[in-house]
């Protein structure tokens, strides 16, 4: 009867569920700090340009290693001051006029496009590998995973230019400066960053939390052991 | 000197007994400590399911210590600061990663008021199994569904302050339900919302209901809902009334001072519940993008309607009931009447003391029809909930419907079923 009642309850989550988009997992850590540096750099050289980051502070990114001096010399273009966010250049006013829309703030990306089809770091990882070149698109290019995308392919310098072939599969016509394999490790590296500066406290987090836990499990012994001491009598 | 103040306690001459009796003839401390506390008898046989009153009154304070300090660093502010981000979403980001300790306080708020949900719903699920609302419970009852209502306007209130995606359409879908009321409905949700659009004036006012004026009335509440509650005494697993059995000095003979017995019991519960709550704050606090809906973490658009937009899970039930009315009915449009279907999905547990004909309270002497009906009224229940997380589709609104008709069938078919019903006498004493 139960193994009939549980049936009946996930039954429509069996039915509904949706014919999801295939995403690539993301393969990288946020505990790599590394790859993480790597992909700092990457985010100051080719996003930052047009999107902001504007609930990071510059100076955060000694968590990820870094002295204030390797920042400011390697990192530091739009700001004076190590505590300053990591804010945009261009102005948004300009940016609406070039692209038609206003480029998201890229700090919590990597939660905001977390979805029922994998998390956002696979979102991310899966998009940047993604585009091709497309005439019909005013900026050359299109994306497999966003479709009809504002954004060109900012870096097609590393990757090189792919192709939509007629099997509808992407097909790399020229290279890059990158090969394909070191083109993927360096978007990871990139997605790492965007998922560690979505959350910068999120190790600490985790570490906090087994704390907490053990603390209550040996609170509970406590516990426990006064309530049956109280209770021994209660028949 | 007959009959003062000054006679009722007796100081034993000692500081701590002086400062008692000057207390004592000035306030009535030790006459509520014994009535709340040390001599309020509670059946003895409580079990699993009696934890959840006093986990709900944990999880109130957690929800307002932890809102005190967020209130001194959020900013209810439509208006885009000089990034283009609006200011109530940077600053909830300002919390999250400038404001020392500020990711612990936002991560227990946003944990704490699905948690909230989770515990309601089991000790409402507690009361309908015992019969907790039964005479003389009924304004116990009462005062606890004013409560549910003003938590969910709490809960809908305060998610529209992280100004995200889904704060701004969340609250868009529902304030346009009040529009659907023939005559007054287009004033109304233009008067509700305080512009045309939800807006700045809308997050102010917002801001305003959840930390003042519901969380004041929610206080009230649940201060009426305890003092009723230990007029009439606790209820039991086995649903009957302990007082009717007394010994000589008026104690019922099935009952425990609810201190100490009980405090040291929901302390374990307490542990025990802060475990899970910890495991979802510190590994999990997205909740799997049902606690914090990851459309959130883009600021409110105006312009770009969310292709998808799902209330919160706690919601999902109700919002279901809602798009499963399909029908205009006297010339009436079917979201008047979704609206109404979703008025009346809540406020029918208020009926429940009143619907209920069985002669036993507790589902352990109630026969297989009522058990039936619970089973089918819950498990339609999270379909329901379910399908109100899910874009609407065919099958999704038929089964909807189905199970919104179970829903109010358990409701409403109540007084003829619980009648009918066979049940086995219930015992003279709680059985352990």
């Amino acid at each position: 009867m139960k193994k009939i009642l549980i049936a009946f309850l996930f039954a429509p989550i069996v039915a509904f569920a949706s014919g999801s988009v295939h995403l690539d997992k993301w393969p990288g850590t946020v505990a790599d700090k590394p790859a993480l540096q790597n992909g700092a750099k990457l985010f100051v050289n080719y996003c930052l340009n047009c999107h902001g980051a504007s609930y990071m502070r510059y100076n955060r990114l000694t968590e990820l290693g870094l002295t204030e001096q390797q920042i400011k010399d390697n990192l530091m273009f739009t700001a004076d001051k190590i505590g300053e966010p990591m804010r945009v250049a261009a102005r948004a006013g300009e940016q609406r006029a070039w692209f038609g829309a206003t480029p998201p703030d890229l700090t919590v990306i990597a939660r905001a496009r977390a979805s029922a089809d994998g998390s956002g770091a696979d979102w991310l990882y899966t998009y940047l590998r993604q585009f091709y070149r497309d005439d019909k698109r005013p900026t050359g290019w299109n994306n497999l995973a966003f479709e009809n995308v504002g954004m060109p392919h900012i870096l097609w310098e590393l990757q090189g230019e792919q192709v939509l072939n007629k099997d509808h599969k992407l097909e790399l016509a020229v290279p890059g400066k990158l090969s394909p394999k070191e083109y993927d490790q360096a978007v990871s590296d990139l997605v790492g960053f965007l998922v560690w500066m979505a959350e910068p406290m999120q190790e600490q987090r985790k570490q906090l939390g087994i704390f907490v836990i053990l603390f209550l499990c040996v609170l509970f012994g406590f516990a426990y052991a006064l309530k049956k001491e109280y209770w021994k009598d209660i028949k | 000197m007959a009959n003062t103040n000054f006679e009722k306690y007796k100081s034993d001459g000692s500081l701590q007994g002086n400062l008692l009796e000057w207390v004592d003839a000035r306030f009535p401390a030790t006459a509520m400590w014994k009535g709340h506390l040390s001599e309020y008898y509670a059946p003895k046989n409580f079990n699993f399911w009696y934890f959840f009153g006093s986990l709900a009154l944990l999880v109130l304070v957690i929800q307002i210590v932890t809102g005190i300090f967020l209130v001194m660093h959020y900013k209810p502010d439509a208006a885009l600061n000089a990034d283009g981000v609006p200011v109530a979403f940077a600053s909830v980001e300002y919390i999250m990663r400038d404001v020392p300790w500020g990711w612990v306080i936002r991560y227990m708020h946003s944990t704490g008021a699905s948690a909230f949900f989770i515990v309601v719903y089991l000790h409402m699920f507690r009361g309908m199994m015992y019969g907790s609302y039964r005479k003389p419970r009924e304004l116990t009852w009462l005062f606890g569904v004013g409560i549910f209502l003003c938590l969910m306007g709490e809960a809908f209130f305060g998610y529209l302050l992280p100004w995200g995606q889904m704060s701004f359409w969340g609250a868009q879908v529902i304030v346009n339900l009040f529009s659907a009321i023939p005559l007054i409905g287009d004033p109304l949700s233009i008067w509700l919302r305080g512009d045309f659009v939800i807006g700045d004036a809308t997050l102010n006012r917002f801001f305003s209901f959840h930390v003042i004026a519901f969380p004041l009335v929610i206080i009230g509440l649940i201060a009426a809902h305890i003092l009723a509650l230990h007029e009439t005494g606790s209820n039991n697993p086995d649903g009957v009334e302990i007082k009717a059995k007394k010994n000589d000095k008026g104690i019922p003979l099935d009952g425990i001072p609810f201190h100490p017995y009980y405090t040291v019991k929901d302390i374990v519960g307490v542990v025990v519940f802060l475990m899970a709550f910890s495991a979802i704050m510190f590994f999990a606090p997205e909740g799997g993008g049902y606690f914090l809906e990851y459309n959130n973490f883009y600021p409110a658009d105006p312009l770009k309607t969310p292709s998808h937009i799902a209330p919160v899970w706690y919601f999902t039930p109700y919002y279901s009931i809602l798009r499963a009315m399909v029908w205009p009915i006297f010339g009436l449009d079917a979201k008047f009447w979704g609206v109404v279907a979703m008025g009346a999905s809540v406020v029918i547990f208020a009926f429940l003391p009143w619907l209920d004909r069985s002669p036993v309270k507790s589902i352990r002497y109630r026969g297989p029809i009522y058990k039936t009906f619970l089973t089918l009224f819950v498990i339609s229940f999270f379909i329901l909930g379910y399908l109100g997380t899910q874009a609407p589709s065919y099958w999704g609104e038929k089964i909807s419907q189905l199970c919104s008709l179970i829903y109010f069938g358990f409701f409403l078919l109540m007084p003829w079923y619980s009648k009918i019903d066979k049940y086995r006498p219930a015992p003279d004493r709680v059985t352990m």
